[in-house]
């Protein structure tokens, strides 16, 4: 079953020195109990697509069409009040910096409470609290009656962010969009905090939408991978295929530059250049300055999205018309 | 959870001294018909200007009125006034303040003009003349003087709650479904209530001063009232008989200085982070 499906969305920012596409008619789809990977680098569009999906990027100055239906609702054209009542309830979120997302002069029960108190209204302190408990200790949190009354400044990086966590499945959570969760944890928190979030999944059949740039929380979470590179999809694939087979230059680029422990290498790879200016695109496909196998064609027009016929999808001339890209060894 | 009791117990000396000088004058503003020696109003030309002593603590004034109990008595009315006006001025301030911050944009642009329209005028001209619009009285003084006093809070909430709105946490209970309300006063309002309160307990000694600046002018309090501001200004005119002024200016600075240690340690009471476990 389908449980959130984008279609078309297409964000633009007003700015001074003109207008900013932010995310350029993605698409994708997610099915309940499923998992779907974001990856990008910074700039790409992810973190406004996931702003997005929570209605908490309305204002004067950004534009959004396309659709955003979940669970049979459109999102984009619900009310802000009934947005709200979506927000925490059916679909949350979690975020890159525990250390900063909590506030600190509440206690952590406090702020688990909050959504609780928040979306049922028939449910009294006493029984959020206990439930506030229960949810510390489905997180992992030792003697959770006693950090219950603690403040987050008493807690270590991977605390706060299973207190995150706790706060995000308060309610009856469908979908848990985490943005970066483990990037600001070091390794070993990090592989008990992704831990904890695939038990969870499988334990409430939720949808996780994992954005990062870290590819290997990818490869460890996500069923599906979406590569997004300034705004638009240039892949979508499952995981396994993405590691093995990657079929865009941008993708094999991403997977050339992660240090590798077997090899022995002086400098990591690179993809060459930058991101482009946002107001300052280029021409034809937005990767080909930066790519390897660009021709005049990708100078002049924006490749489509590719459909192969094991069903990946690729946003690139050199998968025109051929089942896979073994042709990218001949433009070699 | 934490207790008030055991925070003074660890808190410093000097809580506890703003604490001790708060609690003597709200002692003094229950209890004071019973510690006044004398009559306020009391004239006797014959003992004007006698310097302390055992019959008069304070000295007399150039009415022959006993100082020590204008001042106990003057507790009344110029802790009430000067409390009054700072908690009117706060919470107003607060309210204006954090309403233009959060929405920001046009409403903050008018919002915050406005507030600079009332911070143009020199605030004693200001508050005198809406004092006197209203007519003399303790009263309307006071309200004068919150209308006056209220932007200094705003612009104060305004730029903390600028800051704060950006922070993680705000995004994090808004994407859990809180309503703005609720995270402008649940979320942002207790974490940018420390320089606030700061602020009010040092303005309550400035308070208490322009009070007896309006009732010098015969907009506050009339005399024979006590009161203290107007007590000090009597008493400047005649300094070589320096009890007249020096004792219900020390009762001023006690209390400012009371209130501000208290503000302090309060603000360090409500900030989790600096206590001690």
């Amino acid at each position: 079953m389908t449980l959130l499906r984008v279609e078309d969305l297409t964000i633009k920012f007003k700015s001074r020195q003109g207008v900013v596409k932010a995310v350029d008619k993605l698409n994708f789809e997610l099915a309940q109990g499923s998992s779907l990977g974001i990856v990008g680098e910074s700039g790409s569009g992810k973190s406004v697509t996931s702003l997005t999906i929570m209605g908490l990027l309305q204002n004067a100055n950004t534009e959004i069409t396309g659709n955003i239906d979940f669970d049979g609702l459109d999102l984009l054209k619900l009310s802000p009040n009934e947005m709200r009542k979506i927000r925490g309830n059916s679909i949350s979120m979690i975020f890159q910096e525990p250390m900063t997302s909590l506030n600190p002069l509440h206690t952590c029960g406090k702020q688990i409470m909050e959504p609780i108190l928040i979306h049922q209204k028939d449910v009294s302190k006493q029984e959020a609290k206990n439930h506030a408990i229960e949810l510390l200790r489905m997180v992992g949190i030792p003697s959770p009656e006693q950090r219950f009354h603690e403040y987050p400044h008493q807690m270590s990086g991977g605390m706060r962010q299973r207190i995150m966590i706790a706060i995000a499945l308060a309610c009856n959570t469908k979908l848990l969009i985490a943005d970066e969760p483990t990037t600001a944890l070091d390794v070993t928190i990090q592989a008990q905090i992704l831990d904890l979030m695939n038990s969870l999944k499988k334990k409430r059949d939720m949808s996780i939408i994992m954005i990062t740039h870290d590819l290997g929380v990818v490869k460890e979470m996500c069923e599906k991978v979406v590569v997004m590179y300034t705004g638009q999809i240039v892949e979508k694939s499952p995981t396994e295929l993405v590691f093995t087979d990657p079929l865009h230059p941008y993708t094999r680029g991403l997977l050339n530059a992660i240090p590798k422990i077997s090899s022995k290498v002086e400098r990591l790879e690179a993809i060459e250049g930058t991101v482009p200016d946002a107001l300052n695109m280029p021409s034809g496909c937005s990767f080909h300055p930066r790519c390897k196998y660009a021709t005049e064609k990708c100078k002049l027009k924006a490749p489509p999205l590719f459909q192969l016929e094991d069903g990946r999808e690729v946003k690139c001339f050199i998968y025109d018309g051929s089942k896979k890209g073994d042709d990218v060894n001949a433009t070699k | 959870m934490r207790k008030f009791s055991s925070f003074i117990s660890q808190k410093g000396f000097l809580f506890k001294l703003g604490l001790f000088i708060c609690a003597f004058w709200i002692f003094v503003v229950i209890f004071v018909p019973l510690i006044a020696t004398h009559s306020t109003t009391a004239q006797d030309l014959s003992i004007r200007y006698q310097p302390p002593s055992f019959s008069h603590f304070f000295g007399t004034d150039e009415l022959g009125r006993d100082v020590f109990s204008r001042v106990m008595y003057g507790s009344r009315i110029s802790l009430s006034a000067g409390i009054i006006t700072v908690i009117i001025a706060f919470s107003f301030g607060i309210f204006f303040g954090g309403i233009a911050g959060y929405k920001g944009g046009k409403v903050d642009e008018v919002m915050m003009r406005f507030s600079e329209l009332i911070m143009a005028f020199p605030p004693l001209i200001l508050a005198m003349v809406i004092a006197a619009a209203l007519g003399p009285s303790i009263i309307n003084s006071v309200i004068a003087m919150a209308i006056i006093w209220w932007p200094n809070y705003a612009r104060l909430m305004r730029s903390m709650v600028i800051s704060l709105k950006e922070s993680e946490y705000v995004t994090a209970s808004r994407v859990m479904g809180a309503s703005h309300i609720r995270v402008l006063f649940l979320e942002i309002l207790p974490n940018s209530f420390g320089p606030l309160l700061v602020m009010a307990t040092l303005d309550l000694g400035n308070a208490i001063l322009m009070f007896s600046g309006l009732s010098f002018l015969g907009l506050g309090t009339q005399p024979p009232t006590p009161e203290w501001g107007s007590m000090v200004s009597d008493g400047a005119k005649v300094i070589q008989n320096w009890w007249v002024s020096t004792f219900p200016g020390l009762a001023i600075f006690s209390i400012s200085i009371g209130a501000n240690f208290v503000g302090d340690g309060l603000r360090d009471f409500l900030d989790p982070k600096l206590q001690k476990e």
